[in-house]
């Protein structure tokens, strides 16, 4: 971590800056909401900072209402300096921030990740749907109002359009038992798997009705 | 025979539909280990797009610090990359002790670094091992994996666990070494040189192999730089990145190893890298055996952060009250957040921690290595065939219990 890129933080965007900070060597920023990409574009392309290394957020509802509760913390270094720092910026609940995928491609997961986990959303991001968890899960699991011992809801099978299965594949594919309703056969009746499966993938007729009707 | 077509108008009958199929290839499929699902988009045989989804091995293992003592953490940490657990033990060590501003002895940090290094050794030796086995090579897998049986012998013999060891303590470790700790690490080092002369000499030289590392899985520097990778894939494509090296922590300014880069950024490079930094970490351990105090404590004693001696605590009522609090409430850090980062298996492993001056931890954040890397395999993959996948994923080495946590 570096004081001088501090330094020239301040001189060159001195305006964005609100506050900064040195604990054991770890020099922090924090800079607006507004000026969150501006700054990350800065860092990139004059002081070569050109490794993502990670970004992410804290949580503080406490803060609420006075102050923005989320800190979103960003974390790169230079290739050909090795300097390191950390930018830092607050955004509310609710509140879109930019996104830094068009500066660093590697932001992509990362953004994911932050939305997944906190419910930012990310503005100009090309692709932000969950990661970790899934479609269906309710809430945002590392915000500190989230219980630790909350259960989710069962999720529905899900109708996925067009993977239908075709002939020959017929409703008794991939079962390997029971899967004939001997009685409905015997009766000559069109659709003959057992009621279980034949809810399951929608009451098709059998394709084979069995020797004795062949041909 | 030739053959034979009914109702053939033009030439242009023949043509094959050309829109590209979709395939899902996991999660529960042999060569996505790990579990994770990759949506892939063919041409033909081509990939032509990629979505791969991570998170079926999610737990929660943010979540799930806030809710322990400090102490509490390193079961999971075990659990990141279970295949060099005691690496991210000793990574989440150093980050709290950064935040604590704590000094441990020198036997300590030395016995850290070489259990350390024989984790990453063992780490190099399954990935490579399961790469060449996916590729139909059996036989170096066998090998390489009995040498690192031995390293596990080795760690079970100093921690009592072969795989979880959560052997890192706040302050220290939890034991010192045992009698014989010199000489059975150097006694397995011919093995593991000799298992790997022998892998290489099967592998190096066949056609197949090389037909299917060599020019495949393709990364270029600018993509591995901008997409946050880190480690073996990072330094396969040339930049010269170790955190070892970059930003030394513990000892590893004192030790004298070179740090193995690629050129092309392909499987081959990845797969060579890992042999030669196996061989880095021998000479590290080496050296940091020669250089460890025969005796003297690996923890430190403030009693604010580590345990006191169980004949203290018996005997003396500071030892029991230290204790106590220790185990009621926990150790307290400052109020403050740091980020410390060491050079994990795959690559730079972060910790970022938050505390808020209590026994327990407002926010851990761990930056896993194969996050980034696997982010990046996208663009390896590519305009490569499907049957290049298996190579390619298995050369990033991901570890589920890390990448997703």
């Amino acid at each position: 971590m570096s004081k001088k890129i501090i330094d020239r933080l301040q001189k060159d965007h001195g305006d964005a800056v609100e506050e900064t900070s040195d604990f054991r060597g770890d020099h922090e920023a924090r800079v607006k909401a507004k000026s969150w990409k501006k700054v990350a574009l800065w860092l990139r392309d004059d002081l070569q900072m050109d490794h993502l290394i990670d970004l992410t957020a804290v949580d503080y509802p406490e803060r609420e209402p006075e102050e923005p509760r989320f800190e979103m913390k960003l974390f790169v270094r230079s290739t050909k300096t090795n300097e390191r720092i950390r930018l830092a910026t607050r955004v509310g609940d609710g509140e879109k921030i930019d996104s830094l995928v068009e500066v660093w491609r590697g932001a992509n997961w990362a953004e994911r990740e932050v939305f997944d986990m906190f419910g930012i959303p990310f503005e100009g991001h090309p692709d932000l749907r969950r990661i970790l968890m899934y479609e269906e899960f309710e809430g945002f699991p590392l915000r500190k109002d989230y219980p630790i011992d909350r259960t989710q809801p069962l999720v529905a099978y899900r109708k996925v359009e067009g993977t239908d299965k075709l002939p020959p594949f017929g409703p008794d594919e991939g079962q390997p038992w029971g899967r004939i309703d001997w009685q409905k056969r015997l009766d000559g009746e069109e659709v003959q798997v057992s009621p279980s499966i034949g809810v399951q993938s929608g009451d098709r007729k059998a394709l084979s009705t069995g020797p004795e009707h062949g041909e | 025979m030739e053959p034979h077509y009914e109702a053939l108008e033009d030439e242009n009958t023949l043509e094959l539909p050309s829109e590209p199929m979709r395939l899902n290839m996991g999660p529960s499929h042999p060569a996505m280990h790990g579990t994770i699902r990759m949506v892939l988009e063919l041409d033909g045989e081509s990939i032509v797009d990629v979505d791969i989804q991570p998170g079926y091995l999610h737990r929660g293992f943010e979540k799930s610090c806030e809710r322990g003592t400090w102490n509490q953490v390193f079961p999971y940490a075990d659990r990141l990359n279970y295949v060099s657990p005691m690496l991210n033990n000793v990574g989440f060590a150093l980050a709290v002790e950064k935040l604590i501003g704590l000094e441990i002895p020198e036997r300590g940090t030395y016995y850290r670094t070489i259990l350390g290094e024989l984790a990453r050794i063992s780490d190099h030796l399954t990935c490579n091992g399961a790469s060449a086995m996916e590729l139909g090579a059996f036989t170096p897998f066998l090998w390489l994996i009995k040498v690192r049986d031995w390293i596990w012998d080795i760690q079970e013999q100093e921690t009592g666990a072969r795989l979880t060891h959560s052997f890192g303590r706040i302050g220290g470790m939890a034991a010192p070494p045992t009698d014989g700790f010199k000489e059975s690490v150097l006694a397995i080092f011919d093995e593991i040189d000799h298992a790997m002369m022998e892998s290489e000499a099967l592998l190096l030289k066949n056609r197949i192999f090389l037909d299917r590392t060599q020019n495949i899985g393709n990364l270029s520097q600018e993509h591995a730089i901008a997409m946050g990778c880190t480690g073996i894939i990072l330094r396969s494509t040339g930049v010269d990145y170790d955190v070892r090296k970059a930003y030394p922590y513990m000892f590893y300014d004192r030790f004298d190893f070179d740090v193995p880069v690629g050129h092309d950024g392909d499987n081959y490079d990845r797969f060579i890298c890992r042999f030669e930094e196996i061989r880095q970490s021998m000479s590290i351990i080496r050296q940091a055996l020669e250089q460890m105090p025969k005796s003297g404590p690996v923890s430190c004693d403030d009693v604010r952060y580590v345990y006191p001696d169980k004949s203290d605590v018996y005997n003396t009522i500071e030892g029991t009250i230290a204790h106590f609090k220790l185990v009621m409430e926990g150790l307290k850090p400052p109020p403050g957040e740091v980020y410390s980062f060491t050079e994990g298996g795959n690559g730079e492993l972060g910790f970022y921690i938050v505390s808020d001056g209590s026994g327990t931890p407002y926010r851990v954040r761990c930056r896993p290595p194969c996050w980034y890397n696997l982010q990046a395999c996208r663009d390896m993959l590519l305009g490569d065939m499907i049957a290049d996948i298996i190579p390619t994923f298995g050369s990033i080495n991901m570890i589920g219990g890390e990448c997703d946590r």
